[in-house]
């Protein structure tokens, strides 16, 4: 086996795991505090990467887009949530799913009509554009990495903000007991926007990373949603915890699968049999993954403690 | 209902055979819906993946008719035998997904049949043997020897229209017999009926796979009225609105899923006729109709007729 393909395939890995976590962290929080299952996440990640592409086009700086483009997903996201999510925390799952995926319909025209049907590119900076020796002369893309470290930190400021500061621990409380909170006099209504927002935040940025690697195009949060809820399944709904770990498992074995299976694969069976079938077997490889940890843990990996 | 029975007659005398092939869809579409219902309306089990199904029937009979063709074998061009094979693929997936998903509650049933539906989204995909990503044409509808042939429009149509009849009156009956109230009764409350000594989880996994081969031959009767079979019939999309259906035209009622393909696709011929862009009308339509929709449009209809008599 080729050694410098593995890291590459590992840090390729690692950077799908932190993008996917940037997104469970946000639905993840939304599901456990509000009870809310939010199928327009994707939509909201989708509206992150048109918005970063066209601030980055019109200010000509990605630097710019980027600090332009977090916070307009935040008020997105906190619009969305006064207008329309607030009316359904309180219905069941069903109606649930059944209005956020009318908002992913919707979304879908709109940024059809807006931006119209063909994709758009995203410029990189100079400095993310070329790539960093990482040891022994392998190089990486540079971006890649950039993003990498991005999620890192990320992660490590949310886990500040939920654990250490006053809004985080209004969070917890909500996500353990939401009559209790609002009964002591917190604005409940204030916190989940407020919490709603982040999420929006969260996944604005996931796509504005993804933008540069991936193509920006309609339908491009649908694919990454079911992977998203496939992490926050394995993790246990409404941890943070939990998520993070799921969606770096989840990151390597898509990536580690779809480039190893083949030769794996090759030892047992005969190569013509290993390429056909490796493709199918590698895009399952997660939802088997899934289907084996609910078989036996029905209530994920590392369900949050309370509840 | 009379009035769908006269559809194709109608349509013909004013030669406008694209309503014949509309309704078909509306007819096909109302089974695979009745077999959501059964799960969804009546069992509380909110199934994400119920276009599996329909992938599955519909393959049966790309993948039989193309071997029928191509290699000359003609027993698998054989209607009956792709509804046998059908039935047979969609009861094993059913007992399959049904056995994992439903040791799960909530909302992580919700997902794991979600993400089961997209595996085998994958699975199809990934199969370049019959289409990959871009699907596989049929040359040719299934065979029924020389009593019924699928190639006109109109023979497709009636039999499209007695399915649906014979699975309403199944489902009928179904949802009324010892089972049926059963199911019912573990939708309201799970662990009474276990308490009563019912093993909920087995009555529920054989609903799970009645409603999946019932979907499973809308599959291959959806495959014959479109001629086309691609992994998009089970995208999770295709699973969402079925659920839309079923919650339009009203849950746990009889009518309701039928009602709800109906007007799904009215909706659909209507609003896309204003704007090409109509599911930013379609959309929050949604929303209002998970805000305010109530029992959806059988619901509306109960309604009215509960005023009606109180006023007079």
């Amino acid at each position: 086996m080729n050694w410098i393909l593995l890291l590459e395939q590992i840090m390729n890995g690692l950077q799908l795991g932190v993008l996917l976590f940037l997104l469970a962290a946000g639905l993840t929080l939304i599901f456990g505090i509000m009870d809310l299952i939010n199928l327009a996440h994707g939509s909201l990640y989708m509206l992150g990467a048109y918005l970063a592409a066209t601030f980055t086009n019109w200010t000509e700086s990605f630097f710019v887009g980027l600090l332009l483009t977090l916070p307009a997903c935040m008020v997105l996201g906190m619009l969305l949530e006064i207008i329309a999510i607030r009316n359904i925390y309180t219905r069941s799952h069903l109606d649930q799913v059944l209005a956020t995926f009318g908002l992913i319909l919707f979304f879908n025209e709109f940024v059809r009509l807006l931006w119209g049907p063909i994709g758009l590119d995203i410029q990189l900076p100079e400095i993310l554009n070329g790539s960093v020796e990482l040891i022994f002369g392998i190089r990486y893309p540079a971006f890649r990495l950039a993003i990498i470290a991005a999620g890192i930190i990320v992660a490590i400021l949310l886990y500040l903000l939920v654990s250490h500061t006053k809004l985080g621990m209004l969070i917890r409380a909500g996500a353990s007991n939401r009559q209790m909170i609002s009964a002591l006099g917190v604005n409940i209504n204030l916190l989940y926007t407020i919490v709603f927002g982040l999420g929006a935040a969260l996944a604005g940025l996931a796509g504005l990373m993804a933008a540069p690697i991936m193509t920006v195009e309609i339908g491009m949060g649908e694919e990454i949603l079911i992977l998203t809820l496939v992490v926050i399944v394995i993790g246990g709904v409404g941890s943070i915890r939990g998520a993070f770990l799921a969606a770096l498992l989840v990151g390597f074995i898509d990536t580690v699968g779809r480039s190893f299976l083949p030769d794996i694969l090759g030892f047992f069976v005969t190569n013509d049999v290993a390429d056909t079938a490796a493709p199918a077997i590698s895009s399952m490889l997660t939802y088997v993954l899934m289907a084996l940890i609910l078989a036996i843990r029905p209530q994920g990996l590392f369900p949050p403690k309370g509840v | 209902m009379l009035g769908l029975a006269a559809v194709p007659l109608i349509a013909d005398v004013i030669d406008e055979p694209f309503y014949t092939v509309m309704f078909s869809r509306m007819l096909i579409l109302s089974i695979g819906a009745i077999s959501l219902n059964l799960i969804l309306g009546f069992g509380g089990m909110v199934s994400f993946g119920h276009a599996v199904y329909m992938g599955i029937g519909s393959y049966v009979v790309g993948i039989g008719t193309f071997h029928a063709i191509e290699d000359g074998i003609s027993w698998m061009g054989n209607g009956l035998i792709h509804l046998t094979i059908a039935v047979v693929f969609s009861a094993l997936t059913a007992l399959f997904i049904g056995s994992i998903s439903l040791r799960t509650r909530g909302v992580y049933f919700i997902m794991i049949t979600l993400a089961f539906a997209q595996m085998f989204y994958f699975i199809a995909v990934g199969n370049d043997n019959y289409g990959g990503d871009d699907g596989l044409s049929l040359y040719t509808r299934s065979k029924f020897y020389n009593i019924l042939d699928l190639s006109n429009d109109n023979s497709l149509y009636y039999l499209n229209f007695t399915l649906l009849i014979v699975f309403l009156y199944f489902s009928h009956r179904l949802i009324n017999s010892r089972f049926g109230i059963l199911i019912r009764g573990a939708k309201s409350n799970e662990k009474r009926m276990e308490n009563i000594g019912f093993p909920v989880y087995r009555y529920r996994l054989v609903a799970f796979v009645i409603a999946g081969v019932i979907c499973g031959i809308a599959g291959v009767l959806s495959a014959n009225q479109t001629d086309f079979v691609s992994p998009a019939v089970m995208h999770w999309t295709r699973s969402g609105d079925l659920i839309i259906m079923v919650v339009l035209g009203g849950m746990g009622t009889l009518f309701g899923p039928v009602i709800g393909a109906v007007a799904f696709l009215f909706l659909e011929e209507f609003l896309s006729g204003i704007t090409e862009f109509w599911q930013i009308i379609f959309g929050p339509m949604l929303v209002l109709i998970a805000i305010f929709g109530n029992g959806g449009i059988d619901g509306i209809l109960v309604r009215l007729d509960k005023w009606w008599q109180i006023k007079k």
